[in-house]
């Protein structure tokens, strides 16, 4: 059986700077980690290519500063890249790179295709606004007018994720962490979207609450089919959510298996100390 | 010493400079066109946006009529009208029908307004997606992608805190199907006015330092959700205790010796042509007497 991916990225670059004779060339660059000594420029992701395919969770792993946000951000048009491409399975969009489109057209793919659970949730909420008010916006954007209806599915993600619906109209500043990251992740849910990306979701929470929100992505992708891409420097929430991983460094992707054999039977170095290291 | 103004106060490079922004408003209907606002001899915030098109604008033979949140007389209003008579030597006029530029404050007179009449009204606050997002390069870049779902959530979240959209004024309008606009703090009785309108439409914010327009015969859509149409204030049942109008904006009233609420139109000019067509003589210098 063949199946097509939901989203598929190829040769993802990102650089910050402008690069010099030094590490121009793509082949034989001198780089300290991600940078060139010589001009100061951050290679953040280099080449960078991986297929999302329906319903399935992608974990991707890597220390701080490997570039696992950058793509993230760079995916979710929030930073535009260098160079590279990107395809999504929709009818209107068959063979268009995504990054070459107009904002308006990238603003109506976010809308209507992706979700994102930022780390922080003051990047994805607005803190002065309700709850309800919050997953209605995602809902508005996605083009509903209809405020009975946006009300009875933001009810419903809210129960969902545990919010107690007494509270649905307090704003999200009033919240715990756990809680905010929760209403974050109902929010991203609210106009069903074939593609959810989690930036360090649970980094920050306390254990039983991380536990919380990990159960509740691991039954919405259940229930709801949703491909999701994971990045998260903990290898216990990898393992407990992702079907596949891939690992990077520096910004490149150095290894990328199933998550058992990854973490079962590392190949790279890095990976095997990033394995060993768990506590 | 006076020394002598230039017409309309202005130099003619200012008036220049402050006409191509508002052909570039009429051009783009809805989308507010930076100026470089001038100092002007009244404070910020006071009408300096409807002030400084009117100045740019008017013609020696231009009739001009300002009002203030409906008033002919008050303060505002009349200084205005002075600073524009001195600078210009226009006629001036309380009547709706015989100006050429009315400027306004707040309201959009309840006579209708004519495809020979330009309607100036000043705006405090251009930007309708200040409420969500206080960043201009922001807002600016939400306006070109299109993106109004926080002019949308605004009223979302007062349905959800007080059963209605509560907008009491400046109910924000999808112009042209394509820029969402702050009609300026006019009731939501007065949006349906500008749709369609025989009159070209000019808003200037001052303080702000921006220039908008809609044109006449332009489709102007109040925003509303399905489930929760589009209302204006209702006066059912009400009249003017004057000129005993109705199905026009009322003023409430409440009268501090009895308690009692009584409703006045909100439009002085209009209520006083009502009550001037049927009174004698004595009569008339009664009901003038109770607007001074």
């Amino acid at each position: 059986m063949h199946e097509e991916p939901v989203l598929q990225v190829r040769n993802l670059r990102k650089q910050f700077g402008p690069g010099c004779r030094e590490c121009g060339q793509m082949d034989n660059r001198q780089l300290e980690k991600n940078y060139c000594t010589n001009c100061g420029t951050v290679y953040a992701c280099q080449d960078i290519s991986l297929d999302l395919y329906p319903g399935e969770i992608l974990g991707i792993v890597g220390e701080s500063g490997s570039g696992k946000s950058t793509l993230m951000q760079c995916l979710y048009f929030d930073a535009e890249v260098s160079s590279g491409e990107a395809y999504i399975k929709d009818p209107k969009l068959e063979g268009k790179n995504v990054f070459d489109l107009s904002s308006q057209q990238k603003r109506y793919i976010r809308n209507h295709s992706y979700g994102m659970v930022y780390q922080n949730p003051v990047h994805g909420l607005k803190m002065n606004f309700s709850s309800v008010g919050n997953i209605a916006e995602k809902q508005i954007a996605a083009g509903n007018r209809n405020v009975a209806d946006m009300e009875a599915t933001s009810k419903k993600l809210l129960e969902s994720v545990h919010i107690p619906l007494h509270r649905m109209k307090e704003e999200p500043q009033n919240f715990s962490g756990g809680m905010q990251q929760r209403v974050q992740i109902a929010k991203a849910l609210s106009n069903n979207p074939p593609v959810l990306f989690l930036d360090e979701v649970t980094t920050g929470l306390d254990l039983s609450v991380q536990a919380n929100v990990l159960d509740l992505i691991k039954t919405i992708q259940r229930e709801l089919g949703i491909s999701m891409l994971v990045v998260s420097h903990d290898l216990a929430v990898i393992r407990m959510l992702a079907d596949r991983t891939v690992v990077m460094l520096n910004g490149a992707i150095i290894e990328e298996g199933l998550t058992d054999q990854i973490l079962e039977d590392p190949q790279h170095e890095y990976t095997q100390q990033l394995v060993y290291s768990l506590l | 010493m006076k020394a002598e103004t230039h017409f309309a106060f202005f130099d003619e490079g200012s008036k220049k400079e402050i006409r191509r922004a508002i052909m570039k408003a009429v051009a783009i209907p809805g989308y507010q066109v930076p100026f470089a606002s001038r100092e002007m001899p009244i404070a910020r915030g006071w009408g300096t946006g409807g002030l400084q098109i009117t100045l740019s604008i008017i013609g020696k033979s231009d009739v001009l009529k300002v009002i203030d949140q409906g008033a002919d007389e008050s303060v505002n209003a009349v200084s205005i009208k002075k600073l524009v008579h001195e600078t210009t030597g226009v006629e001036l006029t309380d009547r709706t029908e015989d100006a050429d530029i009315i400027q306004s404050r707040h309201r959009i007179p309840e006579i209708a307004l004519t495809k020979e009449q330009i309607i100036v009204l000043q705006v405090p606050t251009p930007e309708p997606l200040r409420g969500v997002e206080a960043r201009e390069y922001i807002t600016k870049r939400m306006h070109s992608e299109y993106d109004y779902s926080g002019a949308w959530l605004i009223l979302f979240e007062q349905i959800m805190k007080y059963g209605k959209t509560a907008t009491a004024a400046d109910h924000p309008v999808y112009v042209n199907h394509r820029y969402v606009m702050a009609p300026s703090p006019i009731p939501r009785f007065d949006n349906p006015k500008i749709h369609q309108s025989d009159a070209l439409i000019l808003l200037g914010a001052g303080r702000e330092k921006k220039i908008y327009a809609v044109p006449p015969y332009t489709n102007v859509e109040s925003l509303a959700f399905d489930d929760y149409p589009f209302t204006v204030e209702s006066f059912e049942g009400m009249h003017c205790h004057l000129c005993s109008g109705a199905d026009v904006f009322l003023d409430e009233l409440i009268d501090h010796t009895t308690g009692e609420t009584i409703y006045q139109c909100n439009d002085t000019s209009y209520c006083m042509e009502r009550m001037n067509e049927n009174v004698n003589e004595k009569e008339k210098a009664e009901v003038e007497g109770s607007y001074a």
